[in-house]
């Protein structure tokens, strides 16, 4: 097959879907690599080191649309590039089918194949081709390289011969992948960094990355999510006021906001009030990710840097990614080389489009003149873990009690055990002879002695310790050596043979131990 | 005054035997219990010929040096993988000496009771022992040496069919006769008869017929065990071998005898308890042999079993910050302790963190793991137990499994109707990434589907587990 990407169309859009090192990793799979000419310029990918590759340079999109089945590009298409597309062709790009409805029916009736990178299931499975994830994670790098490069002052704290320079406080709103690579990089450039989300089960991840969570006390069932698929829930008007009144108290101390929360198939929530924005001192900087679904900020203009009245810089870029068009590409390019390797089980260069897949049946919107969107729910489930079964706590009667039932229970049986025994003993001592006894006790202490020390064996020395008593086991040539000095015939015949046996006994258990305790060495 | 002397001696050497075996507490000191244990042999046996009743002694030396060179070419050639059929070999020996001196007893003791007053006070050595004992006492020793050869009896075909399966010179499935452990039931049922019949005065051909009866039960009891359970076989022929011994030295009224063979009674006896408990199985059902038919239906295993190559091996290993290896009874048979070792090398030498988990029951000896890496010298700090590594698991990047399969069920833990529902296990599916290095798709011994192999996180690195370690090892860097 051959697999082609266009130069993007839409303006600014500096990221290609295809890099030459993803390149050579397609033809791998046995498919025929093309691109169009200057298509990865914007990225840093010259035609030169595309052909160095092995992929072969095409004039124009036009002509590219007719060679190559498989089209991968990074945006949704236009409607042109839709028109270019033919029953035979596949399509691998973001689309957004819930809101490219008439572009989707289009592909459909053209015959042509979507798979749409954004459909890609959250499964653990389904990561290596989560564009979604990738692109976020540079988006929130970049938000707080943005954050910085707004904002008139240092990240880290510093003692210096001028004075003292107090650290920049970070909020982060939203702890998804982007809101988790902010946090890492605000972390790592010396902020005091705190972030917030609606799922409190985040709050381990949040505090992993070194920011602290800022906790709403608020009785409500929260939503799992796990049931949502991993991303946040619209939460209740009671919940959000306390949110909201939780960021107020936070408003004036801190010097830059990073916004990321999104819910979807909705508009972004308004998190990030006008009045919190008086609040903030000069200077301030709030960088809302989500401006493309119209900001979590209400000041927010998408795709600008504005200041407000008093000073704030409010940056609604929804070009991140794309500004980092290098790095993105890369990782864009490889999620796209993922899903052909899928796409391709054999490695023979023909894709088995195999709709009984759960991550190709997530992410094909159009195929065979059918739109396919919305996916049956994926067969495999689970994302988080079940929530924790909680453990009654004991009240510490309860627990005194319990202990002390567990040692009334273990003297009872310890004294039975006794009990039992002593009878026995005394029976036995009724009839056996005094000489009996006298072994008798050397025996039974025997016993206990071997338990105790053998408990004590390492769990890493059992062979050389079966070896070992194997050797000492031998002891019975002591009874073999007395009987072979009295009486004759067959007794001097079967103690002989015994002697010889244990003979052998004795010197390979004891060898072979030590052969095996010198190989055990410590590193 | 020389007898004396012998107990003084007999003294000494229980301690040093009880010394060896409290030595194995630690890798460093069991390099010196070992001597402490050697001592103890060489003082029991030295005061022994020595001591009072013993003749023949040039004849005894002449033996023992003859035995001692077999044992010493023995322990030399044997590889550490063949350790299991050795130790049964070993144990095979044991018993059938218990079974000779106990015969030799039975003679002495007839040879004795004919004598006359007059002769029985001039008697000398063993016999002079046997000629002091009152009615009641003789009796006592007839149950003892009864007993003493049953057990020994027992040991010896019990560990030479133990040690044929080891070999692989005996199937190594369960195999039992029509009737099962009826027959057992039934041979041991007439042997206490016979014990009656013996006591009774019934003579040599009581104990005869008695020991062909023990000799039936040993095979037949463990040829009824499948290869997997050779670890409790094992470590229980141990134990019986110690019995034997402390039946005899009750016999022969000698205390050292005793005192080891409890010592070494009592130390398979805890083995074997540890090895059940390992597989949460009770001892009983180990014995009786096989498997208990599944409580009710199992749960359906869900998924694919997906294949990798060595490339995608070694490319998730050059990646890992934390590697755990599972070994089992698998890389025994394909040899592969080397190649793991030399894996481990290069892994730590990469700064990487390497473990491995060692379950009990692993392999066909307690223990066999332990050794097998010793061998190949992998350092005894970063092989730990399962109780030590378990939760780590989460936190491990990549968990190689070789050669094992129940042991890393989590069946064991899911699925209550499975025949190992209960047993702890190897909680490698929690790590981000597991290969699990196999000859091919089957079930293990058990017969049980592990659903392991079905797991999103394992891959499945089919082959000889010592060629795909080989073909693995130049691709890490």
């Amino acid at each position: 097959m051959k697999i082609g990407t266009p130069k993007e169309v839409f303006e600014g859009e500096a990221r290609v879907a295809m890099t030459p090192d993803s390149a050579r990793q397609l033809q791998k799979l046995g498919h025929e690599c093309l691109i169009e000419s200057g298509a990865g310029m914007a990225a840093g990918f010259s035609d030169e080191a595309y052909e160095e590759a092995g992929v072969e340079v095409i004039k124009t999109a036009a002509q590219l649309y007719k060679s190559a089945d498989i089209i991968a590009k990074v945006r949704p298409p236009s409607e042109t590039e839709v028109k270019r597309l033919g029953p035979s062709k596949t399509l691998i790009s973001f689309f957004y089918p819930g809101s490219n409805q008439e572009l989707m029916e289009l592909a459909a009736e053209k015959g042509a194949t979507v798979i749409a990178m954004d459909m890609v299931p959250r499964i653990s499975r389904a990561q290596k081709m989560d564009a979604l994830s990738s692109m976020a994670n540079i988006a929130g790098y970049r938000a707080v390289i943005e954050a910085g490069n707004n904002f008139g002052r240092f990240f880290t704290g510093q003692v210096t011969a001028a004075g003292k320079v107090p650290p920049a406080k970070v909020l982060v709103v939203g702890a998804g992948v982007a809101g988790l690579a902010a946090i890492g990089t605000s972390t790592s450039l010396g902020a005091i960094t705190l972030a917030f989300d609606v799922r409190p089960e985040v709050a381990e991840q949040i505090e992993s990355m070194g920011a602290e969570f800022v906790f709403l006390e608020f009785d409500e069932e929260q939503t799992d999510g796990a049931t949502t698929g991993g991303y946040a829930a619209p939460s209740s008007p009671e919940f959000r006021e306390a949110q909201l009144a939780k960021f107020r108290e936070l408003a004036p101390d801190i010097d830059i906001v990073i916004t990321t929360a999104l819910i979807p198939n909705r508009p972004a929530p308004k998190l990030w009030t006008e009045d919190m924005v008086k609040m903030m001192k000069p200077g301030s900087v709030i960088v809302d990710l989500a401006a493309e679904r119209g900001g979590n900020c209400d000041l927010t203009v998408p795709d600008e840097k504005i200041v407000t009245d008093n000073g704030v810089t409010i940056v609604g870029y929804t070009d991140f990614p794309s500004k980092m068009a290098t790095q993105s590409s890369t990782l864009y390019a490889t999620n796209v080389r993922h899903m052909m390797t899928d796409l391709t089980p054999e490695k023979d260069g023909v894709v088995n489009h195999n709709m009984e897949d759960d991550v190709i049946r997530g992410a094909t919107i159009t195929h065979e003149k059918e739109v396919t969107f919305p996916p049956p729910p994926p067969k495999v489930a689970a994302i988080a873990a079940k929530p924790k079964e909680k453990v009654k706590e004991l009240t510490p009667e309860e627990k005194r009690a319990a202990e002390v039932a567990a040692f009334k229970a273990q003297t009872k049986n310890q004294v039975t055990l006794i009990g039992i025994g002593a009878v026995l003993m005394l029976l036995l001592g009724l009839v056996a002879p005094a000489s009996f006894m006298q072994h008798f006790i050397v025996f039974v202490l025997a016993v206990f002695v071997g338990f105790q020390v053998i408990w004590n064996v390492a769990h890493s020395l059992h062979t050389p310790l079966m070896a070992v008593t194997n050797a000492i086991s031998s002891i019975i040539i002591l009874g073999a050596l007395m009987q072979i000095g009295s009486g004759a015939g067959w007794v001097v015949l079967l103690a002989a043979l015994s002697v010889f046996m244990a003979g052998i006994n004795i010197f390979g258990g004891f060898l072979v131990t030590r052969r095996m305790l010198a190989m055990f060495q410590k590193s | 005054m020389e007898f004396g002397f012998t107990t003084a001696a007999y003294v000494v050497a229980a301690v040093l035997f009880i010394l060896s075996l409290g030595g194995l507490s630690g890798q460093e000191s069991a390099k010196r219990a070992v001597w402490y244990g050697i001592a103890g042999m060489a003082l029991a046996v030295f005061a022994t010929l020595i001591g009072p009743g013993s003749g023949l002694w040039w004849l005894s030396i002449l033996l023992i040096i003859a035995g001692g060179a077999i044992g010493f070419v023995v322990a030399k050639r044997v590889q550490m993988t063949e350790m299991p059929q050795l130790v049964a070999a070993m144990h095979s020996l044991v018993g059938l000496a218990a079974v000779f001196v106990g015969y030799n007893a039975h003679i002495e003791l007839g040879h004795v009771m004919t004598m006359s007053e007059e002769e029985r006070y001039a008697a000398e050595g063993f016999a002079a022992l046997l000629a002091k004992k009152s009615g009641v006492e003789i009796g006592i020793l007839r149950v003892e040496l009864f007993l003493g050869v049953f057990i020994g009896a027992v040991t010896f075909t019990g560990s030479v069919i133990a040690f044929g399966k080891l070999a692989g010179k005996v199937t190594s499935a369960a195999k039992k006769l029509p009737g099962g452990h009826i027959l057992n039931a039934t041979a041991a049922g007439v042997s206490l008869i016979l014990l009656f019949v013996y006591l009774a005065g019934g003579g040599l051909w009581a104990l005869i017929l008695m020991t062909l009866l023990a000799f039936f039960i040993g095979y037949h009891l463990i040829m009824g065990i499948g290869g997997a359970d050779m670890p409790v076989v094992v470590s229980m022929l141990n134990s019986y071998s110690g019995w034997a011994a402390a039946a005899i030295g009750f016999s022969l009224g000698n205390d050292l005898l005793i005192v080891v063979g409890a010592l070494v009674g009592s130390s398979g006896a805890i083995l074997s308890y540890i090895m059940c408990k390992a597989m949460n199985r009770s001892f009983v059902s180990v014995i009786l042999g096989g498997f208990g038919g599944p409580a009710g239906e199992q749960m359906a295993v869900e998924g694919e079993m997906i294949a990798i190559e060595a490339d995608g091996v070694a490319s998730a290993l050059n990646e890992a910050d934390s590697v755990i290896i599972i070994p089992g009874y698998g890389m025994a048979v394909a040899q592969a302790q080397n190649a793991v070792s030399e894996l481990t090398k290069k892994l730590r030498a990469a700064g990487k963190e390497v473990r491995f988990a060692i379950h009990p029951v692993a392999g066909r000896l307690p223990g066999h793991m332990n050794v097998l890496l010793a061998e190949a010298k992998v350092p005894y700090d970063i092989v730990m137990e399962m109780d030590e590594i378990n939760d780590d698991f989460p936190e491990t990047d990549v968990v190689i499994v070789i050669g094992s399969n129940d042991i890393v069920n989590p069946a064991a833990q899911d699925d209550p109707n499975s025949p190992i529902a209960g047993m702890p296990v190897l909680e490698c599916w929690k790590a981000k990434q597991v290969f699990v290095s196999k000859r091919g798709q089957g079930t293990g011994y058990s017969g049980i589907e592990n659903p392991l192999f079905f797991k999103d996180n394992t891959r499945m690195f089919y082959g000889d587990a010592k060629a795909s370690l080989d073909k693995l090892l130049p691709m890490i860097d």
